[in-house]
C-alpha cells in the first residue's frame, strides 16, 4: 500500500515542493523516515504517532516506511508533520482524503492540534508557482499564506480538522489575507511633528529618504539619534505589493510576522545591538543559512546605533550587501542568497566620551583616543554613506510648548515619493541610454572624477556612479565650477566627490530641478562630513 | 655617521663648538651637544609661541596670527612642534615664509608626532630644526618636559597662548621665568579651563597678550615690531581698542550679498550650530546650508567638529594668506 502528500522545503528563500511518500508494509511493527532529513524531522515520528492515536483514528501496527522525496533536497524543521500524518492516513485506507493539487504545512502536537512554523510565506509562494491550487496550514500562519494570489488556503486548528476539510465531510472556510490594517506596523513609527528642533537633521532624513542614502548621524548621547532614525522609516514612500511580499517572506522565515502583520506596506526598520553575532547580522546558523538581521530591514532601514561600538568585521562584512543590495552567505551544504536592500543609518559620538564639539560640556578625550575612535569610523561602510549630519543635543527653549508646530512626516513623505518617482524615470532612461551614447563631460570637473566602478543597475540616486552619476546630476557650468573650487579648498577626495554629488542630485529631485545648480551643490557640501578636528 | 632623513644633512654641534647657542649656558643643565636639521640656529632675540595640545579654534587662531606677525617682523618663532598651538605657530611663521625653531623631544631623524611629518619637512626646509637627543631617540614622555627647558632657553620672551592647569607649557613658563626670561599669556575665559593656566600666569605677574602690538614690552623685539608694524597691519589685532579697526566683524564683506552678510554678523570666533543660526534668521537648513557654503568655500567660515560653524580669517592681509586652509593642524 502506498499514498503521497505535498509539502514543500526551503532553500533560503527559494522553495522545493516535497512529495512525502508513505508505504504500509508486511512485516514487524516499525516507522521508518528517509529523505536527507534532519533530527526535528526523525522526531516528527513521535509526534505523528501520538497526534494520530489522540486524534481517534489508527496507527498502523505494520512496517512504515515515510520517504521525502526528492530525497536528495536537505529538510529540516517541523513543517513535514502534517503531511507525513496525511500521508500515513491515506495509505492506511483513508483514500477518501483528497489531495488533488494540494499541499499541506504545520506541526503537530501530541493531542492532534497544529502548531505555526516559519517560513510559510515564501513556501505558500513557491508551491503556487509549482502549480499547487489549494494548501492547508495552521490557524497562526493562515494570515501570511493568504497573500498569496490565486491560492486558496484553509487554516485547520487540527489533524482531525485537516482530515474533515480534505475528505469533503466538514469543508473549512477559505482564510483571508492576513493584517486587517496595511499600516497598522506604522504605530511605532515616529512622526516627525512631535521631534522639537533638529532643523538640519531633519532635512538630512527627507534627503536621505529621497534619494535612498545611506545616513550617519553624529551627535552626543541623548540628543535624539534613535528617535531620528525611527523617523526616517516614515519618510520612506510605501512598499509596493511585491514589495512587501518579499519582505513578509523573509520576516517568515525567521518566524517574526507576529511583529509584522504580513500585509503591511510599511517598509521595516531593525535596531540590533551591537553585541549581535555576524550570523544574527547578515545571516547564518547551521544548516542553512538563515537571514540576518540585513535582510529584515530589506525595503527598510536598518539602524545601527553606536557605529564604532560594532566590531570591525561585522561592519566589513557590510560591504557586501551595500554594494549589491543582497547578501550571499555559503554552507557546505550551498550557499543562499537573501535581499538586503535597506538603507543604513548609523548613529555615533563624535568621541568617545561624546561631548566633542559640543557647546556646552567639555570633551575629556586625549588626542590618541580620539584619533583611534575616528579610525574605526573610516573604512569600507563610510565609504557608502553619502550623507553625514551632526545632530546637536537641542536648548532646552525648543522644548516649550510654544514654539510653532514641526512639519508632520505625511508631507514629506509626499516630496520623497514625488522625488523618487523623477529620478527613477531619469535614472532608468539613462541606464537605457547607455552604451548606445556618449555623454559629454562636463568641461570644468577635475580629473578622475567619474571613474568609479560599475555597481548593478539600480534606479535611485544613491546606487547612481560613475558616468551615469555625471549624466544623471548634468551639473550647469556655474554647479561644475562650484564643485571644482570645493574639490580644491575643501580637498575633496574623488569619493568624497561622488558622495557629493550623489547627495546634489536627490536634492535637485526634491527641487523638481532637472540639473544639479549651485544651490543644490551648495546644500549638498555641508553634508560631505570632512572636517578635521 | 648619521642616519638620512631625506631633509639634508644633520650636524652634530658639541657644546662650545661653533654655531652653539651661548643662552644654553644659561641652564643650569646644559645639554651636552645639539643635533640641527635645516638652516642654522638664527640669532637672539627670539619669541617662543607654546600651549596646549588641545587647542581651540580660537587658540590655534591666535597662535597662528601671532606667529606669523612676529616671523613677519623676521623674529623667529620657537617652539615644540607638538600638536595643537605649537604646530600653529609653526604654521603661522611658514605662513609669512619667516624663520621658525622648532626643538624636539625626540631624535631629529624621528617624526613625531606622526601627524606633523609634513610640518616638519617644511620647517627643516625653510627654518631650523633641533634637539639635544642623538639620532634614533625614541619619544617618551619624560622628555618633552627636558625639551621644554631648551625652548625657554633659547627664548627671549615665551607667549603662552592656550594652557590649561596642567599644560606642558606652563612648565616651559616656569624654565622661562627661572632663566630670568620675560613670560607673556593670551587670557581667556574664566569660566573655561582651557585658559586656566594661561590666566594664573597673569595673575602671578605674566604680562597679558591682546595683540601682537603688546610684544613691545620685550625690549629686545620692540623695534623690529615697531618698524613692521609700520610696514603692515598686524594679524592680531586687539578689537576691543579704539582705532583699531581690523576686527573680525568687520572685514570685507561688502562684496557679498546682504543675506549672507547677515548671515555672516550672526557667526563670531565662538562656535555655533546652524541650527540656531536657522532660527535666529528664519531660514530654512536648505536656504541656510547654500549660504554656508558659499561662506565657507571663501573662506569666510569654517565648519568645525559637531557641524558647528565659526568665523575663520579669510579676510586676512595678503602677505599672510595661508595657502593649504589651517584645519588639522591638529590639537
Amino acid at each position: 500500500m502506498f499514498a503521497t502528500a505535498l509539502s514543500c522545503a526551503l532553500q533560503g528563500l527559494a522553495g522545493i515542493p516535497i512529495t512525502v511518500e508513505a508505504d504500509i508494509a508486511a512485516g514487524l511493527p516499525g516507522f521508518t523516515i528517509v529523505g536527507l532529513t534532519d533530527r526535528a524531522i526523525q522526531e516528527a515520528r513521535e509526534r505523528v504517532r501520538a497526534a494520530v492515536r489522540n486524534a481517534g483514528f489508527e496507527f498502523p501496527t505494520r512496517r512504515l516506511t515515510v520517504n521525502l522525496a526528492p530525497a536528495e533536497v536537505p529538510k529540516e524543521g517541523t513543517s513535514y508533520d502534517l503531511a507525513i500524518a496525511l500521508a500515513i492516513l491515506r495509505c492506511a485506507g483513508r483514500s477518501e482524503i483528497g489531495l488533488d493539487s494540494t499541499a499541506v504545512l504545520g506541526e503537530l502536537a501530541l493531542d492532534a492540534s497544529l502548531r505555526p512554523v516559519t517560513g510559510v510565506l515564501p513556501m505558500a509562494r513557491a508551491l503556487r508557482a509549482n502549480g499547487v491550487r489549494r494548501l492547508v496550514v495552521p490557524l497562526g500562519n493562515a494570515a501570511e499564506a493568504a497573500m498569496v494570489d490565486d491560492l486558496e488556503v484553509v487554516a485547520a486548528p487540527s489533524l482531525p480538522a485537516a482530515v474533515y476539510h480534505l475528505d469533503g465531510s466538514r469543508p473549512l472556510p477559505p482564510a483571508e489575507p492576513g493584517g486587517d490594517d496595511p499600516y497598522q506596523a506604522d504605530d511605532d513609527q515616529v512622526d516627525l511633528a512631535g521631534v522639537r528642533g533638529h532643523a538640519h537633521a531633519k532635512r538630512a532624513l527627507e534627503i536621505a529618504a529621497g534619494g535612498g542614502h545611506n545616513l550617519l548621524m553624529l551627535g552626543p548621547p541623548g540628543s535624539g539619534k534613535t528617535m531620528l532614525a525611527r523617523a526616517l522609516a516614515g519618510l520612506l514612500p510605501d512598499l509596493s505589493t511585491e514589495e512587501s511580499l518579499e519582505v513578509s517572506a523573509i520576516w517568515s522565515l525567521r518566524g517574526a510576522l507576529g511583529e509584522r502583520p504580513p500585509a503591511t506596506l510599511r517598509p521595516p526598520f531593525r535596531a540590533p545591538h551591537h553585541s549581535i553575532s555576524r550570523a544574527g547580522l547578515v545571516g547564518g546558523g547551521s544548516g542553512f543559512a538563515q537571514p540576518g538581521e540585513i535582510s529584515l530591514a530589506s525595503r527598510g532601514v536598518l539602524f545601527l546605533d553606536e557605529l564604532c561600538e560594532f566590531p570591525r568585521p561585522l561592519l566589513e562584512a557590510l560591504r557586501q550587501p551595500l554594494e549589491e543590495r543582497s547578501i550571499t552567505v555559503g554552507r557546505a551544504r550551498g550557499s543562499v542568497t537573501y535581499p538586503a536592500a535597506f538603507t543604513l543609518v548609523g548613529a555615533a559620538n563624535p568621541c568617545p566620551c561624546g561631548f566633542l564639539g559640543d557647546d556646552t560640556r567639555r570633551c575629556h578625550c586625549s588626542l590618541t583616543q580620539l584619533h583611534r575612535y575616528q579610525s574605526r569610523l573610516s573604512g569600507p561602510v563610510r565609504d557608502r554613506i553619502d550623507l553625514t549630519v551632526q545632530v546637536p543635543r537641542q536648548p532646552y527653549e525648543v522644548l516649550f510648548p510654544d514654539q510653532p508646530p514641526e512639519e508632520s512626516s505625511q508631507p514629506i513623505r509626499g516630496r520623497v515619493a514625488a522625488a523618487r518617482r523623477r529620478q527613477i524615470e531619469r535614472n532608468r532612461a539613462l541606464v537605457h541610454h547607455q552604451g548606445t551614447r556618449r555623454r559629454r563631460r562636463p568641461p570644468s570637473l577635475p580629473h578622475g572624477v567619474g571613474t568609479g566602478t560599475a555597481r548593478p543597475p539600480s534606479h535611485l540616486n544613491a546606487d547612481l556612479d560613475g558616468v551615469l552619476l555625471l549624466a544623471a546630476a548634468d551639473p550647469t557650468p556655474a554647479a561644475a565650477r562650484l564643485l571644482s573650487i570645493a574639490g580644491d579648498r575643501l580637498q575633496l577626495s574623488a569619493r568624497a566627490f561622488h558622495r557629493v554629488l550623489r547627495v546634489a542630485r536627490t536634492i535637485a529631485d526634491l527641487d523638481g530641478e532637472d540639473r544639479v545648480g549651485e544651490r543644490a551643490l551648495g546644500e549638498a557640501l555641508r553634508f560631505r562630513g570632512e572636517t578635521g578636528r | 655617521m648619521t642616519p638620512a632623513t631625506g631633509l639634508g644633512p644633520i650636524q652634530h654641534i658639541p657644546r662650545g663648538a661653533e654655531g652653539w647657542p651661548p643662552e644654553l649656558e644659561h641652564l643650569e643643565l646644559a645639554p651636552p651637544e645639539l643635533w640641527l636639521l635645516g638652516r642654522p640656529l638664527p640669532p637672539p632675540p627670539r619669541i617662543a609661541v607654546v600651549g596646549a595640545r588641545m587647542a581651540t579654534h580660537g587658540g590655534l587662531e591666535i597662535a597662528r596670527r601671532l606667529a606669523a606677525d612676529l616671523a613677519a617682523a623676521g623674529i623667529p618663532v620657537v617652539s615644540g612642534m607638538a600638536l595643537g598651538i605649537d604646530g600653529a605657530a609653526h604654521l603661522g611663521a611658514l605662513d609669512v615664509d619667516g624663520p621658525t625653531v622648532a626643538v624636539l623631544g625626540c631624535g631629529i631623524d624621528i617624526a613625531y608626532p606622526a601627524a606633523h611629518r609634513h610640518l616638519r619637512d617644511r620647517i627643516a626646509e625653510r627654518g631650523t630644526v633641533l634637539t639635544e637627543y642623538p639620532p634614533g631617540t625614541a619619544p617618551a614622555p619624560w622628555r618633552f618636559p627636558r625639551r621644554n627647558r631648551i625652548i625657554a632657553a633659547l627664548a627671549t620672551a615665551v607667549v603662552v597662548v592656550e594652557a590649561s592647569d596642567r599644560s606642558g607649557a606652563l612648565s616651559t613658563a616656569r624654565h622661562a621665568a627661572d632663566l630670568g626670561r620675560e613670560v607673556l599669556a593670551v587670557p581667556g575665559s574664566v569660566l573655561s579651563d582651557r585658559s586656566s593656566g594661561a590666566n594664573r600666569l597673569i595673575r602671578d605677574g605674566a604680562t597679558p597678550v591682546f595683540e601682537t602690538a603688546d610684544l613691545t614690552t620685550v625690549d629686545a623685539i620692540a623695534d623690529a615690531l615697531q618698524r613692521a608694524r609700520g610696514r603692515a597691519r598686524l594679524a592680531l589685532p586687539n578689537a576691543a581698542l579704539p582705532g583699531n579697526r581690523r576686527t573680525l566683524a568687520n572685514a570685507p564683506t561688502g562684496h557679498l550679498p546682504a543675506q549672507q552678510r547677515q548671515l555672516l554678523a550672526h557667526i563670531g570666533p565662538d562656535p555655533v550650530h546652524p541650527d540656531r543660526l536657522a532660527a535666529a534668521l528664519h531660514l530654512t537648513p536648505a536656504e541656510l546650508s547654500r549660504d554656508l557654503a558659499d561662506l565657507e568655500l571663501q573662506g569666510h567660515i569654517r565648519t568645525l567638529p559637531g557641524g558647528l560653524v565659526a568665523r575663520d580669517a579669510a579676510p586676512w592681509p595678503a602677505a599672510h594668506t595661508p595657502q593649504p586652509p589651517p584645519a588639522r593642524a591638529g590639537g
